[in-house]
């Protein structure tokens, strides 16, 4: 079985809505995939399928191993602590400053203070904020919220590291050096890769596989640099 | 994060919130206070009137009536045949005279009536007085005294006592209906003060989860707070049980009802009623925020 298994996924919400129809996909270790589409395709309900913020009406998801498909409410926190998951919004917390924003999941797991600090430190020193410990997330630029909310989603070494539109808010320069890095800690800590956008540029000029959606239907896997964006819908 | 920095910072974090959500909060802990005050009242009650019922029926007496005609005479033949039952304690005869004399001296109005009355005139009749060694021979005794020349009626009681018992039951169940209901309520009050609590950190209790925080990590700070409001709503309870108790003890010179129920020494009492009554604080606080974060936090 490959890290990452969708199997006959369907996602109706309660108010009737057809996010995803039939998914299949299977996505390798290491791999680094985009998932794109227009808006309201369905790619943000198949990225919360895979970290269990939503349960498929139908069909089974598999994450290494596991099928979090029919994973219980009370041990979906174990799932989280496997994978690191990047959004849009940052989703830091605006009391904490960089360092216990990235400490946090380690901390929250009774880990010892004296062995989180290496981690956190090795962390913000990969994605390059390592001078900015003590700030504050409202003291910070979108580039740099999105680098502490990528550090704190590697501090767990995870095997897969979602992230769904992390270039969304950011201008066209900082979106391209947080791909730089998301692409870094994909060949260096062997991350499999799975994100979500919609930036056209960005998914052209990578070259990485590629899964079209489009109405809540896969509509195409283009495997590593085949897909042209004048295929697309 | 060591287990005294946890404790102190949901204590912290608990206090916070309260203040947050005051009116709410404040609204919880009057309903707990009255709840226990109710609570306290009825534990106290039950553990007074406990033996109250067989205090009363070892205090009560057969009353014998004699028939009109019989004479000072027949009565003393059949108090001869009383002294020879051995489960009589103790006979007292007082004589219609005895009775009137009695009555005349208790108010003015007899006095004015009863003068006019002679041996031959007086209505009233001679009667035995009667107690019983053990309380459940009232009925046999009766009987048995019924049977007996010259008797023309036999009373003991039983319909007050069994008035009594009823009466006692249903205060005793609608007691219960209420202190259940008020526990609902409570339970009702503390569940949404949390939920206001966890709905108002929303945000930060979905970050937790998306960085996989432990669930119990998550919930501990709302199991806290619903604590710490039952602990709070105890204080005037526990209060007003101790001085209450002891005030209520001492007016009564720790009786009740003329000697008949002594009232339990309140030493041996508040202390233990206290420590029930912040133990249902604390369980019935926690409880409704255990079932508020079961609800609203989805673990
Ligand atoms: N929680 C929800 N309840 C009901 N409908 C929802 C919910 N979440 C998403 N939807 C609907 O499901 C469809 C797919 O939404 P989704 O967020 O997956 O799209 P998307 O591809 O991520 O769009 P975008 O590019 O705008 O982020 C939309 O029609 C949306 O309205
Ligand atoms: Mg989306």
């Amino acid at each position: 079985m490959e890290l990452i298994e969708v199997k006959n996924c369907y996602k109706i919400y309660k108010n009737g809505v057809t996010a995803l129809a039939d998914i299949n996909l299977s996505i390798k270790k290491g791999d680094f995939v985009f998932i794109i589409g227009s808006t309201a395709s369905g790619k943000s309900s198949l990225i919360k399928m895979l970290y269990r913020e939503e349960k498929p009406t139908k069909g089974n998801v598999y994450v290494g191993g596991i099928n979090v498909a029919k994973l219980r409410n009370r041990k979906v926190y174990k799932l989280r602590r496997k994978i690191g998951i990047v959004f849009q919004d940052f989703k830091l917390l605006p009391k904490l400053n960089v360092y216990e924003n990235v400490a946090f999941p380690l901390e929250s797991m009774g880990i010892k203070k004296k062995d989180i600090k290496p981690r956190v430190l090795e962390a913000l020193e990969r994605v390059g904020l390592k001078e900015k410990v003590h700030s504050f997330p409202n003291q910070l630029s979108g580039g740099e919220c999105q680098r502490v909310c990528i550090a704190r989603a590697i501090i767990n070494k995870p095997k897969v590291l979602i992230c769904d539109e992390p270039t969304g808010n950011l201008d066209p320069k900082t979106s391209k050096e947080i791909m730089k890095l998301i692409d870094y800690i994909n060949k260096e800590m062997h991350t499999t890769v799975i994100m979500a956008t919609h930036d056209r540029d960005i998914v052209n000029r990578m070259k990485k596989r590629v899964l079209l959606i489009d109405h809540g239907i896969l509509k195409g896997d283009f495997a590593k640099g085949s897909y042209k964006e004048n295929e697309a819908i | 994060m060591k287990p005294f920095r946890i404790l102190s910072k949901n204590i912290k974090d608990a206090f916070k919130s309260i203040f947050r959500n005051f009116s709410l909060s404040f609204a919880s802990i009057i309903c707990t206070t009255i709840t226990l005050i109710m609570v306290s009242i009825a534990i106290i009650v039950s553990i007074n009137v406990k033996d109250f019922t067989k205090a009363i029926e070892n205090n009560l007496s057969i009353i014998v009536f004699l028939d009109r005609d019989s004479s000072i005479d027949d009565a003393t033949n059949i108090q001869k045949k009383l002294k020879k039952d051995s489960r009589i304690d103790s006979i007292i005869f007082e004589s219609k005279e005895d009775v009137k004399n009695q009555m005349q001296k208790e108010s003015e109005v007899f006095n004015s009536i009863m003068s006019e009355w002679t041996e031959e005139t007086n209505p009233l009749q001679n009667e035995f007085s009667i107690k019983v060694k053990n309380a459940e021979n009232l009925k046999a005794v009766s009987e048995s005294i019924k049977k007996l020349e010259h008797i023309d009626s036999v009373k003991y009681g039983e319909e007050i006592v069994d008035k009594l018992i009823v009466t006692f039951n249903i205060v005793e169940k609608a007691t219960i209906i209420i202190v259940i209901a008020l526990i609902l309520v409570t339970a009702f009050l503390i569940s949404n003060t949390i939920k206001i609590t966890i709905y108002s950190r929303k945000n930060e209790i979905d970050i937790m989860r998306l960085v996989g925080t432990s669930n119990i990590v998550i919930k501990l700070p709302f199991l806290f707070e619903g604590f710490i409001l039952g602990i709070i709503g105890s204080i005037v309870p526990i209060i007003i049980t101790i001085y209450g108790y002891i005030l209520t003890y001492d007016k009564l010179n720790g009786h009740l009802f003329s000697n008949i129920i002594k009232l339990e020494n309140p030493s041996n009492i508040i202390f233990k009623v206290s420590i029930v009554i912040v133990v249902i604080g604390a369980v019935v606080g926690m409880l409704s925020s255990y079932r508020s974060a079961r609800k609203y936090l989805k673990i």
